[in-house]
């Protein structure tokens, strides 16, 4: 069941990971393959669904309750995208990320949660997932958000994007990498399309980019939140408890 | 103090000690006569807190604690200069150490007898709860070093420290042999009366937690299932529910009368509440509550429920953002839109509680929309420096 040819790179899939360069012959928007979906959620009428809302759009080839299971399950399908839930028996989602990318770094990972807390956004993201949707998100755009993840790109739903620019926004204390501590402009711009509730290709046209050009600056924003080692970042998530 | 004749330290006295208040005010006559009388009773008027009971008693009647306390406060004053007068008189002058000797040994014991009063012990005891407790500790040594003191010197300055050395060693080493003895069961008390301290704020818990529960989410699931075949009341009420257990779960230490962010997520609940048509806010930035915000919430408001009754849309998306200079809120549907010509000149909704509305609070409102595309109306109001 093995993708050939893609666990043979890891370095070169870790940079897609990292700076969002979508690996070309993974492409599933195109509509060429389905992606490989593993669902990771300790709630089993959620898991059944969540697979019942994807129907056809993607491949769900393996499901998980807890961490121990969640890796091995992973380890054993080699998924194109996990979907996954941020509080798990076992360490959580967290601790799934830190244990799956270390050996294969180049699946991708959706979290998806109940939780609005900053605390479990910010954190999940900054250990590895390229995207934050919440559970009442309606099957076909999560079924969007999966093919866009599985090809590298980020999802943002409007309240990361609020996270993020209000954590970015937060202090005067002057940056420790400016390549990495702040946002430019532009990003600013597109995140706050997002978070006003615009899609991509409603942020492209309004803003007249083109939709990769918006994908460009919120996969760099992605990296962004998980490079910057800025302790703001972190303190502010804590001292956030809620939006 | 019921039953008091000046300050109720004589009744209270008595009563702390079983004996009859006649005997005690006797007692304390009969000390007067030195002065000493006058210094402790003084002392523990002041020291000695009232009875709880006795205070709410004192504050609901019309002769109370405060109206009695002027009176005796200056009686009580008088008989402190009274006091020191005749034992400076006793002493022969301010400087003979003995008299300080006396005054250090009767603080000391004031300050330890406190203790006995069992609000203030109670206060003593309770070390667990911070900074009262280092009090009572610190006060309680300053009180045995004060009445050590006040002993040691009043015996070296009287000259019978050699005679009462002996009768000092046996004591010590009697009190010594009963602090061994029962210093254990003493501390197993301690530790057994914050475990129950504990045992019991754990159960208040989760008897509130289960109350709470029981209130607001077995309620909600009832409802859900009697109402099983409406499918929007089912949802209205699904989120009406996630809402409140969200904001009871992560309460949220800002207040909505006060910063704009909660007062604007405050008015979509209420809005969504209403109309039945799910609100997600978005909020970036903080800052408090003025005239003009108040008046553009509204506006918000207004949008809002224009998009929940016409729009036709499934959600709405509203975002907030709190800027350096301005506060600027996004309203927006993907619903049915409309065209802005078509609207009359006289109807209210849009031109007066929108537009008119951000204009005379000295903002602005504007209206993208068309037919089928949807509407947003964005919101800006600028902020007022902070003085």
């Amino acid at each position: 069941m093995r993708t050939p040819g893609r666990a043979g790179v890891p370095a070169a899939a870790d940079m897609g990971r990292v700076h969002g360069v979508a690996d070309q012959s993974t492409s599933f928007s195109d509509g060429g393959a389905l992606p490989r979906v593993v669902i990771v959620d300790d709630h089993r009428l959620f898991r059944s669904g969540v697979r019942g809302e994807l129907g056809e759009a993607v491949d769900v080839v393996g499901e998980a309750g807890d961490v121990d299971s969640a890796v091995h399950v992973i380890g054993e399908k080699q998924p194109d995208l996990v979907l996954l839930d941020v509080h798990l028996p076992g360490g959580g989602g967290v601790e799934v990320l830190r244990r799956v990318l270390a050996q294969h770094p180049q699946i991708r990972f959706l979290a998806l949660s109940v939780s609005d807390a900053a605390e479990d956004v910010i954190g999940v993201v900054r250990g590895g997932a390229r995207g934050y949707v919440t559970k009442t998100i309606s099957g076909r755009e999560l079924a969007d958000a999966i093919v866009r993840v599985a090809d590298g790109d980020a999802v943002f739903s409007p309240r990361l994007a609020g996270f993020v620019l209000d954590a970015f926004s937060a202090t005067d204390a002057p940056p420790v990498d400016p390549e990495l501590d702040r946002l430019t402009q532009r990003e600013r711009e597109v995140l706050r399309h997002i978070a006003r509730g615009y899609a991509y290709k409603e942020v492209a046209k309004e803003l007249f980019i083109s939709v990769k050009t918006v994908e460009t600056h919120v996969s760099s924003v992605l990296r962004k939140l998980q490079l910057s080692n800025r302790h703001e970042l972190s303190r502010w998530a804590t001292a956030r408890r809620l939006v | 103090m019921e039953g008091r004749l000046l300050g109720g330290v004589g009744a209270g006295l008595a009563r702390h000690l079983r004996l009859d208040p006649v005997v005690v005010r006797l007692a304390l006559m009969a000390l007067s006569v030195g002065g000493i009388g006058v210094a402790v009773y003084v002392a523990l008027y002041f020291f000695v807190p009232v009875d709880p009971e006795e205070r709410e008693k004192g504050a609901d009647g019309p002769d109370g604690r405060r109206r009695g306390r002027d009176l005796s406060q200056l009686v009580a004053y008088v008989g402190l200069a009274v006091g020191l007068g005749v034992l400076f008189l006793l002493f022969g002058g301010v400087f003979d150490p003995l008299l300080w000797f006396v005054v250090f040994g009767t603080l000391g014991g004031v300050i330890l007898w406190q203790h006995a009063n069992p609000s203030q012990r109670d206060e003593w005891m309770t070390s667990t709860v911070g900074g009262a407790g280092g009090k009572g500790i610190m006060r309680a040594i300053a009180g045995v070093l004060l009445v050590v003191v006040g002993v040691i010197g009043f015996l070296v300055f009287q000259e019978q420290l050699q005679n009462a050395r002996a009768g000092l060693t046996f004591a010590f080493t009697v009190l010594a042999g009963i602090a061994l003895i029962v210093a254990p069961w003493i501390i197993g008390l301690i530790r057994e009366r914050d475990q129950e301290r504990r045992e019991r704020i754990r159960n208040a818990e989760r008897a509130e937690l289960a109350a709470h529960i029981h209130d607001s989410v077995l309620h909600t699931l009832t409802l859900i299932q009697r109402r099983a075949e409406d499918p929007r009341e089912v949802q209205r009420l699904a989120r009406v529910q996630e809402r409140a257990l969200r904001s009871w779960l992560y309460q949220r230490p800002a207040d909505a009368d006060t910063t704009v962010s909660p007062a604007l997520e405050r008015v979509a609940a209420e809005v969504e509440e209403e109309h039945g048509v799910p609100v997600e806010v978005v909020c970036v930035g903080d800052c408090p509550m003025d005239d003009g915000l108040a008046a553009m919430l509204r506006a918000a408001r207004e949008a809002m429920v224009n998009a929940s009754k016409y729009a036709g849309t499934k959600n709405i998306s509203v975002f907030g953002e709190v800027d350096q200079e301005e506060v600027l809120v996004f309203v927006r549907d993907r619903g049915a839109g409309f065209d802005m010509d078509d609207i009359p000149e006289d109807r209210m909704g849009v031109r007066g509680s929108i537009l008119g509305r951000m204009d005379r609070h000295g903002g602005s409102a504007r209206i993208r929309t068309g037919p089928g595309e949807g509407t947003e109306v964005q919101l800006r109001m600028p902020r007022i420096p902070e003085a």
